[in-house]
């Protein structure tokens, strides 16, 4: 048993990796456990935990508990919840923190009722401060900040990505395999299918540049225009709500307060009008170009380089141009 | 089936100048607008409101009634600013020791503090199995199948009966209530009671605006102008090419 002054960092895994973002909550973590004198335990719930862990082993922590079983790729609640109720019981950290994403989302409220725990979710920065978990978040749709804190015993955060660097230690963590089983009648749900959207395009979450469409990019051969400047950039592709209503793209590349948050070094907002439930989700972005047929557009408002036009029209001509400079 | 909808009364987020006006929560608004769809689908059915917040929030639940709900119940609570989460989920719990159903749906978060965790709360609490970030919902013949929005794609999932479903306001688009509607609601009795209220395990120390960006540049003109000066822009100043 350890005793209850570590921090414990989940390791999540998507498409068969762990997220960069992981990484950024596990060099924060080790940050702060180096302040404060807390180890930094991590964990990795899936069925290839052990290989994974030898690559997370990179980041700092002491120990990365790998807890590997099939029952935990199937994106199902329930094994998670109990594989990170055991993990919480064996280890005891006095807090637990994981990248803020959907599989987290899905299970960081039922857990904290199930091991007696505060949350602080969806948080910009985290640190502790005395017997107190201090951390900020965004409320009100990002345009408040909130300075928000828990000094219940144990406390579990989630943290936007992007939030902190990924910093390599190096140190080397030492790797405990756990067994677990997970009993078939806890497994109430059943996955019947997954429709599986991302598939090899660059990953929007981590991705250095962003291109992202809205309600100006009208149809197929706007949305043309916006995958060759993605290509010709290596960019991830993002969208407005509107777009993804419209079915032109897909659900996973929905930015904003109910989508993906990003913070990509450059940001391009291609016919987006800046619905403050969009900028929620990119205004952290280094260099943010937006392109406008409307000069009032609130895009404009948060943009680093504004072109007001019709982006049918400057699209054709940027690519074109942006090809020449990186040849 | 016999549903109840977990709703929230919250400020206009969207308003550029905050009024005080305050709204039915967006996300509980899509889960009332899906409980309608598959009730009316069946062909019948019942959809309870159940709403914590302090007596100005009664005209909240006269929306979600006028929009076609059944009965409604508020938990009053005057004060509920430093009610958490964790807190809220504690005083449904309670409040659903003496109700069933055959679904409890949630919106996914709540439009001002955007923290998600009081569905899967209450789900635990209850000991119920449960889905979030649902964006689609069907009835089956023994329970619900609901797609949920994933990480990496959407999740088809089969729930039995009774469970809960927090949901996603991708998932529809809420009715406007009708005339006729909003005049039945106003003489839908709601089933008022004092809740005893739950201390927070958070709390909120203070709130300040966010760090501003540096002001931009904004061109107008010739595309072909507008584009040489931002290609410019990017390699030199912004080096990010």
């Amino acid at each position: 048993m350890i005793e209850m002054n570590s921090i414990l960092v989940v390791l999540s895994v998507q498409d068969g990796r762990i997220k960069r973002s992981s990484f950024e909550a596990l060099s924060r973590a080790v940050a702060v456990g180096g302040q404060h004198g807390l180890t930094v335990n991590a964990v990795i719930l899936h069925s290839n935990a052990s290989k994974l862990a030898a690559e997370a082993s990179k980041y700092g922590a002491s120990k990365i508990f790998c807890f590997e079983d099939r029952v935990f790729d199937s994106h199902l609640n329930a094994p998670l919840l109990a594989g990170l109720e055991t993990a919480i019981e064996k280890i005891q950290p006095r807090l637990v923190v994981a990248a803020s994403m959907e599989s987290i989302k899905d299970v960081w409220g039922a857990l904290a009722i199930r091991v007696d725990a505060a949350v602080l979710p969806d948080v910009a920065s985290f640190d502790v401060n005395g017997d107190a978990v201090v951390c900020e978040r965004p409320v009100m749709a990002a345009k408040v900040m909130a300075a928000v804190s828990s000094s219940h015993p144990r406390v579990l955060v989630s943290v936007r990505s992007g939030s902190y660097e990924a910093t390599e230690s190096g140190g080397e963590s030492s790797i405990e395999t756990v067994p677990f089983e997970m009993s078939s009648q806890t497994l109430s749900a059943t996955l019947k299918e997954i429709v599986t959207t991302t598939g090899d395009q660059v990953d929007l979450s981590e991705a250095k540049v962003v291109v992202a469409a809205g309600r100006g990019v009208k149809d197929a051969s706007g949305k043309a225009l916006v995958d060759e400047l993605a290509s010709i950039l290596g960019a991830a592709i993002g969208a407005s709500r509107a777009v993804v209503e419209t079915g032109l793209f897909p659900a996973t590349a929905q930015i904003g307060q109910t989508g993906k948050v990003v913070s990509p070094e450059l940001y391009f907002a291609i016919g987006i009008s800046g619905a403050i439930q969009h900028v929620a989700g990119m205004s952290n972005s280094k260099i943010i170009v937006a392109i406008n047929k409307d000069a009032d557009a609130p895009i404009f408002d948060v943009a680093t380089y504004g072109l007001v036009g019709d982006c049918f029209k400057i699209l054709p001509l940027l690519n074109a141009e942006l090809r020449k400079a990186l040849s | 089936m016999k549903f109840c909808v977990c709703i929230k009364q919250v400020p206009d987020v969207q308003a550029s100048v905050q009024t005080g006006r305050m709204v039915l929560n967006a996300y509980d608004a899509s889960a009332v607008e899906e409980a309608l769809v598959i009730t009316g689908d069946a062909g019948g059915g019942e959809i309870d409101l159940v709403l914590i917040g302090p007596s100005s929030a009664t005209e909240t639940i006269r929306k979600a009634l006028a929009m076609g709900a059944t009965n409604a119940f508020h938990l009053v609570v005057e004060d509920a600013s430093s009610l958490d989460s964790n807190a809220i989920a504690h005083m449904l719990a309670e409040h659903f020791k003496g109700h069933t159903y055959d679904a409890i749906l949630t919106g996914k978060q709540s439009q001002d503090t955007d923290s998600g965790l009081a569905g899967s709360m209450l789900a635990e609490l209850l000991a119920l199995p449960y889905a979030t970030n649902a964006v689609g919902l069907k009835a089956t013949g023994n329970g619900l199948e609901v797609t949920r929005q994933g990480d990496s794609g959407q999740e088809i999932i089969e729930l039995p009966t009774p469970c809960l479903v927090s949901c996603s306001n991708d998932m529809n688009n809420p009715r406007i209530p009708s005339l006729k509607g909003i005049m039945a609601a106003k003489r839908t009795p709601i089933t008022t009671t004092e809740a005893k209220t739950v201390a927070p395990v958070t709390l909120v120390a203070r709130t300040f605006p966010p760090a501003g960006r540096e002001p931009g540049v904004k061109w107008e003109g010739e595309p072909e102008e507008m584009v040489s000066q931002l290609v410019q822009k990017l390699q030199q100043e912004a080096g990010v090419l």
